[in-house]
């Protein structure tokens, strides 16, 4: 069972209607009681991080996903779920959840901000779960990008004036800058990747 | 590279999809579902659809729609026609939309921008310019193109991009349904002066049309109708023409 993040600011719709697309058992987790109920987790976000993080510290959320972050449970972060892995943003000024180390900053880039659209992303090394996704393209709709510190993190870059990290994997955690839920079939595939990676580690720990 | 996107536009009435010549004389052009369908299978980048109706008649916006499609096509869905609060778009956002396309009432009650920003992040707000032109540059209109406001586009433009709107759609009315060519210095005037993505619209006739507005009218996408539903040209022909030219386009 999947437990996509509901912190009551994100658009939810689009993530449960691919999963659904999928096939893949889903349910919402609104407060830290419900993560004991899933075996991994998609935490889709827009909005800004520090409304994010005030929102999940009080629905308890925040030291939920950080001790379930430390589990070793699969986990895909979208947009901002991928951002509040870090250990602060500059959006808000604000900490984050910290589960790696780096920053979100915004983009320093000659070109138009936000960065809306499709682009294509390039892949350091064969990716998990976004195997087979190298030079696809991706729906993005963001200004502020990771920065993490450890290179080994960085799973794919992609170019907007500027090249940025648009997807860290570490372990069994995946973020993803775009959004692979409005991303036609290359998003499909990620997420079907993701959610059999979900099988195969509940295979392993059964 | 970000790629230039291809919006194909639905404008919707009474369940079915429409096409005006400068906002007037409407005549039928399919069901949106399956013309939707068609769209994102070409390759289309962006759905956007209008309740062209909402504005004038104070209905509601076509949330089942929003919902049918977006439970079926995974591309971005921006739907505008009559959102007048914070409450119309937690609606169209919960059923599946990505984007609202906020236009009469963003001139109406522009702090309407701001808090629909603060509420849902900018990257769900866009704001929709209905612009005319006089002798001295655009005037925008709202309500279907019926009433003038006196603002100048490119300064609302500015305003409302400084609201904490995420893009722009800026339509021609003299061009709109007409097919022959965007106003190139509208769209470039405006481009030219904000920060963020501007969506041309208005007047597509020929992948030329596009290419054109693309390029010199600086516009980031271009949305077109009746090129698509007319049949004469597919959005997947139109991307392999621009490519052909140079344009980054996703195929």
């Amino acid at each position: 069972m999947i437990g996509v993040i509901d912190y009551g600011g994100g658009n939810l719709a689009s993530v449960g209607y691919a999963l659904d697309r999928l096939g893949v058992e889903w349910v919402l987790v609104h407060r830290a009681r419900d993560l004991d109920r899933v075996q991994s987790v998609v935490f889709p976000g827009v909005g800004s991080a520090g409304a994010a993080m005030t929102r999940l510290g009080a629905a308890g959320l925040d030291v939920a996903l950080t001790g379930y972050l430390r589990s070793g449970r699969p986990y895909l972060g979208i947009c901002l779920g991928l951002q509040l892995l870090f250990e602060e943003s500059a959006e808000d000024g604000g900490a984050c959840l910290g589960a790696l180390e780096g920053r979100v900053v915004r983009l320093a880039t000659p070109e138009k901000l936000p960065h809306v659209g499709w682009n294509t992303i390039e892949l350091n090394g064969s990716g998990g779960a976004l195997e087979g996704l190298d030079g696809e393209a991706f729906y993005f709709t963001h200004s502020y990008v990771v920065e993490p510190v450890s290179p080994t993190v960085v799973a794919a870059r992609t170019t907007h004036g500027i090249p940025f990290v648009s997807a860290v994997a570490a372990g069994s955690v995946l973020g993803v800058q775009f959004h692979p839920e409005r991303s036609g079939k290359a998003g499909l595939r990620l997420l079907a990747n993701f959610a059999a990676n979900c099988q195969r580690a509940l295979a392993d720990a059964g | 590279m970000l790629a230039k996107r291809i919006c194909p536009c639905l404008d919707v009435a009474g369940g079915r999809v429409v096409k005006g010549r400068r906002f007037q004389s409407l005549s039928d052009q399919g069901d949106p579902v399956l013309l939707a369908r068609r769209y994102a299978d070409e390759g289309a980048d962006e759905l956007v659809f209008l309740d062209i109706e909402a504005s004038l008649q104070g209905r509601g916006t076509m949330v089942d729609l929003v919902s049918r499609v977006a439970r079926e096509l995974f591309i971005p869905l921006t739907v505008g026609g009559g959102i007048r609060s914070e409450s119309d778009i937690r609606l169209l956002l919960r059923a599946g939309a990505d984007k609202v396309a906020i236009q009469s009432a963003a001139v109406g009650d522009p702090e309407l921008v701001q808090r629909a920003a603060t509420s849902f992040g900018s990257q769900c707000v866009v704001v929709a310019i209905d612009a005319r032109r006089h002798q001295q540059g655009w005037e925008v209109f709202t309500h279907g193109a019926r009433h003038p406001t006196g603002l100048d586009a490119v300064s609302w433009a500015l305003d409302v991009e400084g609201r904490g709107a995420g893009e722009l759609l800026v339509t021609s009315i003299d061009q709109d349904g007409v097919r022959r060519g965007y106003d190139l210095e509208l769209t470039r005037a405006i481009a030219d002066t904000v920060q963020i993505p501007v969506i041309a619209s208005g007047g597509a006739g020929t992948p030329d049309d596009l290419l054109e507005v693309l390029t010199v009218g600086h516009a980031d996408a271009a949305l077109a109708a009746s090129i698509f539903h007319s049949g004469d040209w597919t959005v997947a022909a139109v991307k392999d023409r621009l490519h052909a030219q140079g344009v980054v386009v996703r195929r």
